[in-house]
């Protein structure tokens, strides 16, 4: 299967749709700087990973699908829920780039600069994650 | 105070970038993979290395792995309740948060400590 940017969604997409998750993402950030404060950085560490916007994607996604069925006459609240369900489906696959990321700082972090670290867990993250996604769509 | 406005909006632009770079993406299977980017991490741990330094970044790493595995388990639970029972994306991922804590916070405990 072929890999698209499709620029249309852009569009579909409402500014308070955008501004929801920005909200989110910067509450959650927030939140994790507070928790490790408070409670030291092994329970703070866990926010890392919470999935912040997880709910207002899945929804949008189910929304803009159910939308785009229903302008052509299509029943669509099954399928928005279909869409949601496989794009959590790539989420899970999406984690395992996540713990690789987390385990390249958790090892590297203290020897090497922040950038380089960051960096390389980041462009591991995206390795690992695509690889999965690759090889479980060719099974 | 700043510091907090600072994590604030680095956060809520990074992990928007994710999210609509995931948007542009097709197929959605694909398109899901960035919602599990390191977007609150990366947001969090350049600020908390200049910050708090190495060590203390390294070690909030560390538990984020048991996070990661919670956001895996997560992630696939909501999958297959919504192909399963058709619910709505909304009921069944504000459900399964407490999964979420379930998972991490168990792992952190019995693995981590």
């Amino acid at each position: 299967m072929q890999i698209k940017v499709d620029p249309s969604v852009i569009g579909q997409t409402r500014w308070y749709e955008y501004a929801i998750r920005f909200l989110f993402g910067g509450i959650v950030t927030v939140a994790a700087g507070i928790i490790a404060k408070r409670f030291g950085p092994g329970i703070g560490g866990l926010f890392l990973a919470f999935p912040a916007i997880f709910p207002a994607s899945a929804t949008l996604i189910e929304k803009h699908e159910k939308e785009k069925k229903e302008a052509k006459g299509l029943r669509g609240t099954w399928r928005g829920r279909e869409a949601a369900s496989v794009d959590a489906a790539g989420s899970a696959m999406g984690s395992v780039g996540l713990l690789v990321f987390a385990s390249i700082v958790w090892q590297f972090a203290p020897r090497y600069s922040a950038w380089i670290v960051l960096m390389g867990a980041t462009v591991a993250w995206l390795t690992v994650s695509v690889l999965i996604w690759y090889v479980r769509k060719q099974v | 105070m700043s510091q907090i406005l600072i994590r604030f909006l680095v956060g809520g632009a990074v992990v928007s970038a994710f999210a609509i770079l995931g948007d542009l993406l097709k197929p959605k299977s694909f398109a899901g993979l960035f919602g599990a980017a390191p977007s609150v991490a990366l947001a969090t741990l350049g600020l908390t290395i200049a910050t708090e330094g190495a060590s203390y970044a390294a070690t909030e790493s560390r538990s984020m792995i048991a996070g990661a595995i919670a956001f895996m388990v997560f992630a696939s639970c909501v999958s297959w309740a919504m192909m399963r029972y058709k619910v709505s994306a909304l009921l069944v991922t504000i459900c399964a948060v407490p999964l979420w804590f379930g998972v991490a916070f168990g792992l952190r405990y019995m693995w981590l400590k």
